[in-house]
This record gives C-alpha cells, sequence and structure tokens, in this order.
C-alpha cells in the first residue's frame, strides 16, 4: 500500500454475496484501485438499494454524482456512493441513463437522497422518477440549461449586473471583452500513443515511467505494475555452509600464499582437505545477472 | 354606544343597553400558519442561507432551505484546469477549515497515481489538518454560542483561532488560502521554530484559554436550555439522513474516518473519538469541544514523532523542483517547466477518496480520462445532507431555536453550494 489515502479493508466475500443479491440486474462488478463498484440495471435501481441496505448493511448514502460521456449512447452516469459503518466499506453503485429517461428515485430507502437527486438534476438534467421535489436547488431561480454537461460553456450564457437606470438586477447575454483562453499544453510528441520512429528502443528498456507522466496505463494497471515491483524478493538466505559459497577458491588460495611486499611469509598455505576439496570443484560459470524489473527511482 | 361591528346590543335583561364584545378570543380563532424569510443575510445563517419558514406561532411547521445563492461552479472550473491549478479551489469551499478540503483531494490523486508519500510530509499533513480542525471548530464554538446570546467566549476563542492562522502564514505564507498539501507531499518545509511554537501553543495557552471560555458556557444554565434536548436525532435517523463527523458522534455513534480508515499518519495516531448520549445541538457543541482536546493531543504526538527527511515525493514527474535546485540543473529547469504548464498526467480510473474534515466526511470523487485534467470532480460537502435534515431536525420547535440548530449544523456555504 504505498499511497496514503484512507485504508479500506478488502471484502473477498463481497462479488459473491452480490451476485447472489441482486442476480440479474447485476450488470458487472469491478475491484479497482482498492475500491469496489458495481453497475446495475437503471430500472431496478430502488429495489437494490433497499437490499443493499438492509442484507449487505450499506447503511448510508453518502452521495449521489453525475458524470457525462457524450459520445455514450446513454450519456450520463449516475454514481451512488454508499458506506457501511458496521463492515467499514465503501460501495459504488452506478445506473447509466439518456436525458430523457428517468432513473427511479431512492428517496424511499435514504431521505437524503431527495437533495443529491436534485443537485443531479440541476447540473445534468437526469430526471428522477418519483422524487417528490425535483426542483433546481443550486443554480440561480429561473436558471435555464444543465451546467455540468460537457457541451454547456465555461462562461455560461447569461450574466447578471445592477442596473442603475432600472434600478434592479438585470440579466444579459455573456459579453466578454476576451475569449475564455484554454490553453492546450498537451505536448504531441508526449501524448501520441504510437512509437515516433527513432523511439523504438525507448519502451523496451523495461524502465519504468515516472509518475506523472502520460501513460496508457489506467489507475489500476499501474497500481498493479507498482504491487509487482514491490514484492519482497525470493527468501535466497546468505550462508557460507560450504566453501563455495565463501567467495574463495582456489585462485585466492594462491595468492594467499605469496610472499606480501613487506617480506612478511603468508601463513603456509598448506593444503587442508576442504580446500583441496574446493580445488577440485569445477568453476562454475557465473549466472548473468537478473535485470531489474519495473523499478522507479 | 360605538360603532364598532363587533359590538352588538341584546335584547335581554342581563345586558340591557349594555355593549358587549363578541370578537373571537385565542380559543375560537382559526389560526393560520405563516411563513417568513430567514436570510439569506441574516447573521445567525453563516453565510448566504435561505430558510423559508412555515410556522404556526412560533412553532416551526416546516423548513424549506433555499441552498445555492454561493454556488460559483467549482467542479466546472475544475474540468478545465490541470491537478495542480485546481487545488487552491479545495481552500475556496469551506474557507474556514481549508487545509481539510486540500486534504481529500491531493489524496485522491495520490490514490490515482499510486503515488508514495515521505514520512515527514505525512506527519506534516496530519499535524495541519488537526490545526484546521482546531481553527474550525473555534469559528464554530464561538459562534454557535454567540447565536444563543454568549458573547465573550467568542471574543476570547477567536485569539485562539488568529494564532492558528498564523501558524499556517509562518507554514505557507497565507492565512487561510494556503494551498499547502500539494499532490506527492506538502508545499515546502516548516522552520523549526514553528514546531516549537506550535507544540508550546498546544501545551500552554490552547488549554488555558480555551478551558477558560468553556468554563463559561458549559455548565451555564442559559446555554444548557438553549441546546439541551433540541433537535435531537437519533442513531437511525443520522444513519439514514447521511450525517456525518460531529454530527453523527453527537448521536451516538462512534464513526471517525480518522480512526475505522486511517489516511497519512493517523493509523499511528493515539486519541480518543468523542460521542454524544442524547444527539442533541448540545452534545454536538460538547463534542466538538472535546473534538479540540484530542487535536491538540494528536498534534504533540506529530512533533514528538516526526521525523525529518523530504516533505514531498522525489518523483520529479509529479513534483516540481525547488526553485534552488532549478538554478543548477538543467533537468530540473525542464521538469519545473513542464510540471507548471503542462502539469502530470493522472492514470485512467475513479476514486472516492474522502477525509474527517473538521465538519465531516469530506469526499472527492475524481474520474480521470488519463490527461492532465480532471475529467469529473465531484466535490462531497458535508453541510449538503446536514442542512437537508434543518425540516426533520426542526419540526415542533420555536422559531428562535433555528439559530442554535444551524449553529451545531457547522454550516459554511462556500462548501454547500461549491
Amino acid at each position: 500500500m504505498a499511497h496514503p489515502a484512507p485504508l479500506v479493508a478488502p471484502q473477498p466475500a463481497l462479488a459473491a454475496a452480490l451476485r447472489q443479491l441482486v442476480g440479474a440486474d447485476l450488470i458487472a462488478h469491478v475491484h479497482t484501485v482498492d475500491e469496489d463498484s458495481i453497475t446495475v440495471a437503471r430500472e431496478a435501481v430502488a429495489g437494490v438499494m433497499v437490499a443493499l441496505r438492509d442484507k449487505l448493511e450499506y447503511q448510508q448514502l453518502m452521495e449521489i454524482a453525475g458524470v457525462d460521456y457524450p459520445d455514450r449512447p446513454d450519456r450520463f452516469e449516475v454514481v451512488y456512493h454508499l458506506l457501511s459503518v458496521t463492515k467499514n466499506h465503501r460501495l459504488r453503485v452506478r445506473v447509466s441513463t439518456d436525458e430523457a429517461t428517468p432513473v427511479p428515485t431512492v428517496v424511499p430507502v435514504w431521505p437524503n437522497a431527495g437533495w443529491l437527486e436534485r443537485e443531479v438534476f440541476d447540473m445534468y438534467g437526469v430526471l428522477f422518477a418519483g422524487n417528490p421535489d425535483l426542483r433546481r436547488i443550486l443554480t440561480d431561480y429561473g436558471f435555464q440549461g444543465h451546467p455540468q454537461r460537457k457541451d454547456f460553456p465555461l462562461t455560461g450564457y447569461t450574466e447578471l449586473r445592477y442596473s442603475e437606470e432600472d434600478k434592479r438586477v438585470v440579466y444579459e447575454p455573456v459579453k466578454l471583452a476576451q475569449d475564455f483562453r484554454n490553453f492546450d499544453f498537451l505536448s504531441p510528441w508526449e501524448g501520441a500513443d504510437y512509437v515516433l520512429p527513432g523511439d523504438e528502443k525507448a519502451g523496451g528498456t523495461g524502465e519504468a515511467a515516472g509518475k506523472g507522466a502520460p501513460t496508457p496505463m489506467t489507475a489500476a494497471a499501474v497500481k498493479a505494475a507498482d504491487g509487482k515491483a514491490k514484492a519482497p524478493p525470493p527468501p535466497t538466505p546468505k550462508t557460507t555452509d560450504v566453501p563455495q559459497q565463501t567467495g574463495a577458491g582456489a585462485k585466492t588460495n594462491v595468492k594467499a600464499a605469496k610472499t606480501s611486499r613487506d617480506g612478511a611469509s603468508a601463513k603456509a598455505a598448506a593444503k587442508t582437505p576442504a580446500t583441496a576439496k574446493a580445488e577440485k570443484a569445477p568453476a562454475k560459470p557465473r549466472a548473468p545477472r537478473k535485470p531489474k524489473t519495473g523499478g522507479d527511482a | 354606544m360605538t360603532d364598532s361591528p363587533n359590538v352588538h346590543h341584546y335584547g335581554g335583561d342581563l345586558f340591557a343597553g349594555y355593549p358587549v364584545d363578541t370578537a373571537d378570543t385565542a380559543g375560537d380563532q382559526a389560526v393560520t400558519n405563516y411563513t417568513i424569510n430567514f436570510g439569506p443575510q441574516h447573521p445567525a445563517a453563516h453565510g448566504v442561507l435561505r430558510l423559508v419558514l412555515e410556522l404556526d406561532g412560533e412553532i416551526i411547521e416546516r423548513v424549506d432551505p433555499h441552498v445555492g445563492l454561493l454556488h460559483r461552479g467549482t467542479e466546472k472550473l475544475i474540468e478545465y484546469k490541470t491537478y495542480l491549478q485546481a487545488l487552491p479551489y479545495f481552500d475556496r469551499l469551506d474557507y474556514c477549515s481549508p487545509l481539510g478540503m486540500e486534504h481529500s483531494y491531493v489524496l485522491a490523486i495520490e490514490k490515482l497515481l499510486d503515488l508514495e508519500v515521505p514520512a515527514r510530509a505525512q506527519y506534516l499533513r496530519t499535524l495541519f489538518a488537526e490545526l484546521t480542525r482546531i481553527c474550525n471548530h473555534m469559528l464554530n464554538i464561538g459562534s454557535h454560542v454567540m447565536d444563543v446570546g454568549a458573547m465573550t467566549p467568542n471574543l476570547w476563542v477567536f485569539e485562539l483561532r488568529e494564532d492558528c492562522l498564523n501558524f499556517f502564514e509562518r507554514a505557507s505564507g497565507a492565512r487561510m488560502h494556503s494551498a499547502y498539501f500539494r499532490p506527492g507531499g506538502v508545499h515546502q518545509d516548516v522552520p523549526e521554530r514553528l514546531l516549537y511554537d506550535i507544540g508550546e501553543w498546544c501545551e500552554k495557552r490552547l488549554p488555558k484559554l480555551f478551558g477558560d471560555a468553556m468554563s463559561l458556557v458549559i455548565d451555564n444554565r442559559i446555554f444548557k436550555q438553549r441546546n439541551v434536548d433540541i433537535a435531537t436525532v437519533s442513531k437511525e435517523d443520522a444513519l439514514a439522513w447521511g450525517f456525518s463527523g460531529p454530527m453523527i458522534r453527537g448521536s451516538g455513534i462512534a464513526w471517525d474516518l480518522r480512526k475505522s480508515q486511517p489516511y497519512d499518519a493517523y493509523a499511528k495516531m493515539e486519541f480518543d473519538i468523542p460521542v454524544g448520549t442524547r444527539g442533541d445541538c448540545y452534545d454536538r457543541f460538547m463534542v466538538r469541544v472535546q473534538e479540540v482536546y484530542q487535536s491538540a493531543r494528536i498534534i504533540l504526538q506529530c512533533l514528538r514523532d516526526m521525523p525529518t527527511g523530504p516533505i514531498a515525493s522525489l518523483d520529479r514527474k509529479v513534483v516540481p523542483p525547488k526553485r534552488g535546485e532549478m538554478k543548477q540543473s538543467m533537468e530540473s529547469l525542464i521538469h519545473h517547466f513542464k510540471l507548471y504548464t503542462e502539469g502530470f498526467h493522472v492514470p485512467a480510473g475513479e476514486v472516492y477518496v474522502a477525509t474527517e474534515s473538521p465538519k465531516g466526511e469530506f469526499g472527492v470523487y475524481l474520474v480521470s480520462d488519463g490527461s492532465n485534467k480532471p475529467y469529473r470532480c465531484k466535490i462531497r460537502p458535508t453541510a449538503f445532507s446536514h442542512l437537508q435534515a434543518m425540516d426533520m431536525m426542526s419540526k415542533g420547535h420555536m422559531l428562535a431555536d433555528t439559530t442554535a440548530i444551524i449553529g451545531a449544523i457547522d454550516v459554511v456555504f462556500g462548501e454547500c453550494d461549491r
């Protein structure tokens, strides 16, 4: 566990329990970056939530987030974040929908879903069937549009000011003295996902790219690679039980027998049975050193 | 004889010649509820909160909080900024506990990057997160007691808050919007003298001044009358309404993310979780008072155990080098330039990271598409769920209790409205 983010113990039995509990409505269950998230069928979400709350002890609904993926046919994702205070675990439940199809409300399951759904409605225009009070919540009274959609401009469409002539606040179309400048700092030679000519060797050194460098890997893949790199080396205890392991051999003995420069004769290099045996041992060629795998400096 | 329409002249003997008032008295008049506005400019609203209150006399029948008057589109803006540029927005969410907001965000990025953070940085972040908690509780405790009528403690605890802000300034250069926590560590190391001063402050000044201020209120008869048994929330309600932080602990559930899902150096810290017994405003207040002492305890442990070493990850693809280094080395110059223009890339994926901010669970749901800008950054404010329960909590209470209830929620609108 390299990162210092909140530690949540994994739940190995969760996948089976979810499959058994949610059944056919469970579209996908993924465990990435230490977090469990499931995708469920849109129509079944309210029932699934009741089951998750009552059977799997996810007592709290902490958050409902909308995400907009304009390229998908069901462009909106509604992401529920559940928390179990008894099992100390978080679960993410997602459903997808489009502009017109309503998502069943979960207000009867958790009363605080009311405002959270209102916010998703306000920001994305996702409809929630059965929400008793689906008004806008964060935007201005009388606001039009859904500002968190990816096709809504950052600068918006209307601006307001106090008009001295009318003695009231007036709404006007946005007039910018300078267009909004969205700088693109992505360098073309780093963002490319093909191998540039002359760069063929770059991928073959086995050296992992730095953490913040552009990478085609996902966060889960990065985490898996880190886990592999940080795995402890296989246990090879260093011992000197046999003479071969000492690193010394016949060559050393010969050298030790020579008289040193200051004239003091070395200890008689009398051949003990052990050294004799060592000399007879075939000199093994040294195994090539293993290349380092994926270590990051 | 008057001409009033309510005065009739009976023909009977008893009232002969006397005018009799037949206007409705309290018993036979049908009183209709009426609706009043609380805020959006009200000193006890802690910002721009508009409450539409439906009252039966002085009893609250229904509360409809209107939020969003401070909506600034932070989440939209973050989608147009690099990860580092988006960081200062978090200071400006809950401007009473800026570092608590930054904490969730940097942890979310580090989780996606799977980035290791040096021990000293983790201790520094823990220390300043707890200092932020004290700073935040000073504001809340002070304004809560002022909302229900006490003046002096507020002035005293504001002294302590000022001390905290001075510590932030000495660490980061800014009193409030510190931008001190960075992905990979903290921005810069602190002077040794600052750590010494924080330790001395936690041991001497804080317990004395805070203890004095609290001795004025916690056993005060008026303060108890205004808070005890006001807005009682049961354990079941606290769970169902998504409460967190002092609100859920005030209801008697010992749930603290610092203990249950420890991050940074919290796993090595020793501290207690104060919980309430009745779940009323007084319990929430007392939970915060006790948390201040526990925070001071954590700070002293951080100071005792803090190792030396780097204050940010040495991974130069995420953490920019110092300026001094930049003047000497070409490599550092390139990294510095690249990180402050393009920024670092975060691998595709999504995380929800929540920390125990002073007000409760502050979460960041970060969706990355592998580029240098967040695809989506959903902020989970603490106040949203708490404020939503205003209706449930204030039903049947008096109009004057509204201020105590809002004070005990500890709501700040920069964070609620984003």
